[in-house]
């Protein structure tokens, strides 16, 4: 499939080890341009090592990737070309001013000194880093850091910007103007991968999630079919008191055919019978609440990477 | 990427390697005058039995081996560009690649230049003198630089393939046996046979025993190939230095881990 038509990211059977860690193991992904992706996986998964790999930072030892219509192991000159990259962790200048940051990727961009001065200040502004702004970054804190990371990484619209981990670590109003940054670059037209561990923010963010484990992709679409395709509903019930959670959890596991969730007197599990399930708890339970409900994203996601 | 990019970049990271330094003066200070004190306490404390002229005898010696901690400036900055993530961040920019280090080698040529002027400087005012003309003094400050030019790509690759700071230690470590197994310090007449042909050898003694010479200071007498050719070996040791961790620090720089 050709870059314009559809895909700005697709990844084929990537394979990657390290020594005898297994980082990726055939992952496959296909991101369609002007849309944001998701990654969603547990510590491990593999979600940095994709990230790298497809920024060029990283080579695989088997698969084939292409980006912003580029292969990115023919040609990573072409492919940075296109790209953003924020990785996980911070890379700031530490002995320079925020400010100085910015100026020297906005250089490094190509944008023009003056341009890359009228970049940084909005950016600056925009992330609330302004007061800051001539202090050496030695001295910030870490959701500062981070902050002017991001706004490093967003000095140009790239069409395809990865973001690692990008919210980790800061405090809830940064992270609302991180979602809103991003949202404001997927609708002037780039993709955005980005990676999380947060599923609210997948949730809320992106148009397609992709979860990994173990350096392959184990499901992947939009949050809403995620929660569909995972065993449907769940029954949730609320016993009376403490002595009652065994039995109500011994029931639920024998309906649902996995270990369900304990929360207090709460007790959860997936199910496919809803009407035989919620007959089997009203018969045999003497429970304060019973209910049937969507799975939550968490739910979705301990199931997929159980 | 056109040659334009290559300059243009290269000039950037050069003034950002210079706005540490100005950033961090403390720092700078420190890294010349290191030199400096060990040349002090050189000349007055560990004099030996060594005449007035012990001075011109030292400043030489001194210098390169100043020019050869310079190794360690190059390594720490590629260090900690690496752990901090930064050196990533530069791969994945559509910047010139060449330029991340040759912007560090522009960087760390003028910084040790003038560390070279404020050592001669000190060098002068115990007593050493130039008694030979100024194109030879230049052309002694010319193969200093050589020198150091050829360090920046062995730190650079060192720098790369170590990763941490505790690499960095060890080598300031052994830059010292390096630096004292050589003829900058001690007469290898004086050292047991083996001993003094491995001094005489060592590419310092090389860029030692040239820069005396067209200092027109005393320096050890010897017969030996090594010592007759110093100023050809001042400039080869360099170039297959050279020839040798360019290459391996480009594609270090380049490949993807
Ligand atoms: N440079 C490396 N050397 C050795 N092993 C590595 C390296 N990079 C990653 N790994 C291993 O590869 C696997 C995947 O790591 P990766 O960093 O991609 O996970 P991740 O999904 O980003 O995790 P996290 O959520 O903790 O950031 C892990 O087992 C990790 O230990
Ligand atoms: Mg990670």
């Amino acid at each position: 499939m050709a870059y314009g038509e559809k895909m700005a990211i697709e990844a084929d059977g990537l394979r990657k080890r390290y020594g005898e860690t297994v980082a990726l193991d055939g992952l496959d992904l296909a991101v369609p341009a002007g849309s944001v992706c998701g990654v969603l996986g547990p510590n491990g998964a593999g979600k940095t090592t994709a990230v790298r790999v497809l920024a060029t930072l990283a080579r695989v030892d088997a698969g084939r990737a292409v980006v912003a219509g580029v292969d990115v192991g023919r040609d990573p000159a072409g492919v940075r070309r296109r790209i953003g990259l924020v990785g996980q962790h911070a890379a700031v200048d530490e002995a320079l001013s925020g400010r100085a940051n910015l100026v020297l990727f906005g250089r490094l961009l190509h944008l023009g000194v003056s341009r890359a001065r009228a970049r940084a200040e909005e950016l600056l502004e925009r992330f609330d880093l302004e007061d800051a702004a001539d202090r050496s970054v030695s001295g910030y804190s870490g959701g500062m850091r981070r902050r002017l990371d991001l706004a490093a990484g967003l000095m140009v619209a790239p069409d395809v910007l990865f973001l690692d981990e990008p919210t980790t670590g800061l405090d809830p109003r940064s992270r609302l103007e991180v979602w809103e940054a991003v949202r404001g670059l997927a609708a002037e037209g780039t993709t955005v991968l980005l990676t999380t561990q947060y599923l609210e923010e997948a949730d809320r963010l992106a148009d397609r999630i992709a979860v990994v484990d173990g350096g392959r992709v184990v499901a992947e679409g939009t949050p809403a079919e995620l929660k569909d395709a995972l065993a449907g509903d769940w029954i949730e019930v609320v016993v009376r008191d403490a002595d009652d959670v065994v039995a109500a959890a011994a029931l639920l596991a024998r309906i649902s055919g996995v270990a369900p969730e304990v929360d207090t007197l709460r007790v959860s599990a997936p199910v496919r019978d809803r009407m035989g399930a919620l007959a089997a708890v009203i018969g045999e339970l003497d429970a304060e609440d019973v209910s049937l409900r969507r799975p939550t994203l968490d739910e979705v996601f301990l199931e997929l990477t159980r | 990427m056109s040659l334009r990019w290559v300059f243009a970049d290269t000039w950037t990271l050069t003034l950002r390697a210079l706005s540490h330094w100005a950033r961090q003066p403390f720092v700078a200070l420190v890294g010349f005058l290191f030199p400096v004190l060990v040349l002090v306490m050189f000349a007055y404390l560990l004099r030996g039995g060594y005449g007035d002229d012990y001075p011109e005898l030292l400043v030489p010696g001194m210098l390169a081996l100043t020019t050869v901690f310079g190794l360690e400036t190059t390594m720490t900055a590629v260090v900690t560009d690496a752990q901090r993530g930064i050196t990533d961040r530069f791969r994945s920019l559509p910047m010139a690649g060449a330029a991340v280090v040759s912007g560090r080698a522009v960087a760390d040529l003028l910084h040790a230049v003038l560390g070279l002027v404020v050592l001669m400087a000190c060098g002068w005012a115990i007593g050493w003198r130039v008694h030979g003309g100024v194109l030879d003094a230049l052309a002694a400050v010319g193969l200093l630089v050589l020198l150091r030019f050829s360090l920046i790509w062995m730190g650079v690759f060192l720098g790369l393939v170590a990763g941490r700071p505790e690499a960095v230690s060890a080598v300031q470590i052994l830059v010292w046996p390096l630096g004292f197994l050589s003829i900058a310090f001690t007469d290898p007449g004086s050292m047991p046979g083996w001993l003094g042909t491995v001094a005489e050898w060592n590419p310092l003694s090389s860029t030692v025993a040239a820069t005396r010479e067209l200092f027109g200071n005393p320096g050890w007498e010897s017969q030996s190939w090594v010592a007759e050719h110093a100023v050809l070996m001042a400039v080869v040791w360099p170039l297959v230095l050279t020839a040798i961790f360019f290459p391996l620090a480009v594609a270090r720089y380049r490949s993807a881990a």
